[in-house]
């Protein structure tokens, strides 16, 4: 992974020494273009990603790191500041403990090793001057569905990094992001509630539980099957498009909640969506984890921020 | 014309037809309101989201002026012209589920001037409207595991081309050597939601 600003400061970069179970590039993604059938992609809770930005003297939409379940380890090619946020986590910087949610300081040659979570999935990384490989769309985020953007980290990988342009900028107290299980999960009905049988009820007294093969693309949900209302039994609905966080309920019957690498269209009906503000909290709900969904009908609107 | 809720930030607009959808997706788009973040047509429906928290009052003042039976919507003023080598390998098929000659499923498919209705699938993939009625058939019973880049096939009411290798399932009668989708350009996709097409036969 190579790039010409890498060319042009040779020592600023990082080396992936342990990619982990999944590291990913990631920033504030592609919004916009789902009209050419791109994926919006970027990082699963971008409010988590922007902290580690400031914390690290970026600008809050600077390429960084999205690391599900620890395991990386990187060497600083130069002096350089990273920040790590989302749940707490146990890093260490040349076996030295550090702290998460701050400023950590590198010397060239320096490695950082971040550890798993002890609570929820991901972890986000900033790095001073942020990942400088190529932008497609105007990001730099990997989007596991449409393969835009980088491959996902592996061992030996070298990533570029950007002049800094900006100073890292420490606070007293960053409170790392708290994970709830059982995962209480807010959703506004339609746009097709009706196709499924008495949905608003299905989805509010199911005890959900978040499935295996959840990714990127969507959260799956193991549960009660929601079969469909007589008059749409058997009925084919002409592909739509779905938005992140829409709850799609495929022929199975089991929803999935559609994630940030998520299709731009879809050929199954969406029964509610979940509203923004809950979106971040779902890049943490482990396989096994407890969710509730918590309907409200589409009228009963929320203040407005 | 019916408004269906989308979560807090979006509606989908539900369409009798694939006109309609172009009339209240072109209108939409001359109405450059500037909270619309997403303007997404499919067969059906129009998706409009706007930024969060912007509302959707200017959303539903611009589609009460919107007539989606207004049949001549404006057009992007974008013509493409795309080269096709008729050399698909369900040519066969095709003339003969059409029951035509495959000189004839040529001239029928490249004669008409399509217009993209939407694009979905991967990036780049244009759904293509204006199919001649014999070409319009059924998909394969039994999808390709990988179609190659390229690929030119018709499924049901659409043409399209393939921008990258994936699975599929359309019934494919050519290829284009066309970059359909390049991430790095200015405009990435070749086809937009209201361009026009034209077909160019290569030998």
């Amino acid at each position: 992974m190579t790039s010409p600003a890498a060319s042009a400061t040779p020592s600023r970069r990082v080396a992936v020494l342990r990619a982990g179970p999944q590291a990913l590039v990631t920033d504030l993604g592609r919004p916009g273009y789902a009209h050419l059938g791109v994926p919006p992609s970027g990082a699963l809770d971008p409010g988590a990603l922007r902290l580690a930005n400031r914390l690290a003297g970026n600008p809050e939409g600077t390429a960084g790191l999205e690391v599900l379940l620890g395991g990386l380890e990187l060497r600083a090619g130069a002096a350089c500041t990273m920040a790590v946020t989302g749940p707490a986590a146990v890093l260490h910087v040349d076996g030295a403990a550090a702290d998460s949610h701050a400023p950590v300081h590198l010397d060239a040659g320096a490695v950082l090793r971040l550890g798993a979570p002890t609570q929820g999935l991901r972890n986000w990384v900033a790095i001073s001057g942020g990942i400088a490989v190529d932008a497609e769309l105007g990001s730099r985020a990997t989007d596991l569905l449409s393969g835009l953007g980088p491959a996902p980290l592996r061992d030996g990988d070298t990533l570029p990094l950007g002049l800094p342009d900006g100073l890292p900028v420490g606070a007293d107290v960053v409170v790392p992001t708290a994970v709830d299980d059982p995962l209480t999960v807010p959703v506004l009905l339609g746009p097709r509630d009706g196709w499924i049988e008495d949905a608003a009820r299905r989805l509010a007294a199911t005890s959900w539980t978040v499935s295996e093969s959840s990714n990127r693309v969507g959260l799956r949900l193991e549960g009660e099957p929601m079969p469909r209302a007589a008059a749409f039994e058997g009925a084919e609905l002409p592909s739509e498009p779905v938005l992140t966080g829409a709850v799609q309920v495929p022929a199975n019957g089991l929803p999935v909640i559609f994630l940030a690498d998520h299709p731009v269209t879809g050929g199954y009906p969406v029964v509610a969506v979940v509203l923004p503000e809950a979106l971040p909290a779902l890049a943490q709900a482990r396989p096994g984890s407890a969710l509730r969904l918590q309907p409200a009908a589409a009228t009963a609107r929320r203040p407005r921020r | 014309m019916q408004l269906l809720p989308c979560g807090p930030d979006a509606l989908l607009v539900e369409l009798g037809s694939l006109r309609e959808v172009d009339a209240v997706r072109a209108g939409l788009a001359r109405a450059a309101l500037p909270e619309v973040a997403e303007l997404v047509p499919a067969a059906r429906t129009v998706l409009v989201a706007v930024r969060p928290g912007a509302g959707l009052d200017g959303v539903r003042a611009a589609l009460e002026g919107i007539d989606p039976a207004d049949d001549a919507p404006e057009r992007s003023g974008r013509t493409v012209t795309l080269p096709v080598r008729y050399d698909g390998p369900d040519l066969d098929l095709v003339a003969e589920t059409a029951g035509c000659s495959v000189d004839d499923v040529i001239t029928t498919h490249s004669q008409p001037v399509y217009t993209v209705a939407f694009n979905g699938f991967v990036p780049g993939f244009g759904y293509l409207t204006g199919l001649a009625p014999e070409l319009q058939q059924p998909r394969l019973e039994r999808p390709r595991e990988r179609v190659p880049a390229g690929a030119v096939g018709i499924a049901g009411e659409f043409t399209g081309a393939y921008p990258r290798p994936s699975p599929g399932g359309w019934r494919l009668v050519g290829s284009t050597d066309a970059e359909l989708f390049d991430p790095r350009r200015e405009l990435p996709a070749l086809l937009h939601p209201g361009d026009q097409v034209r077909i160019q036969v290569l030998e």
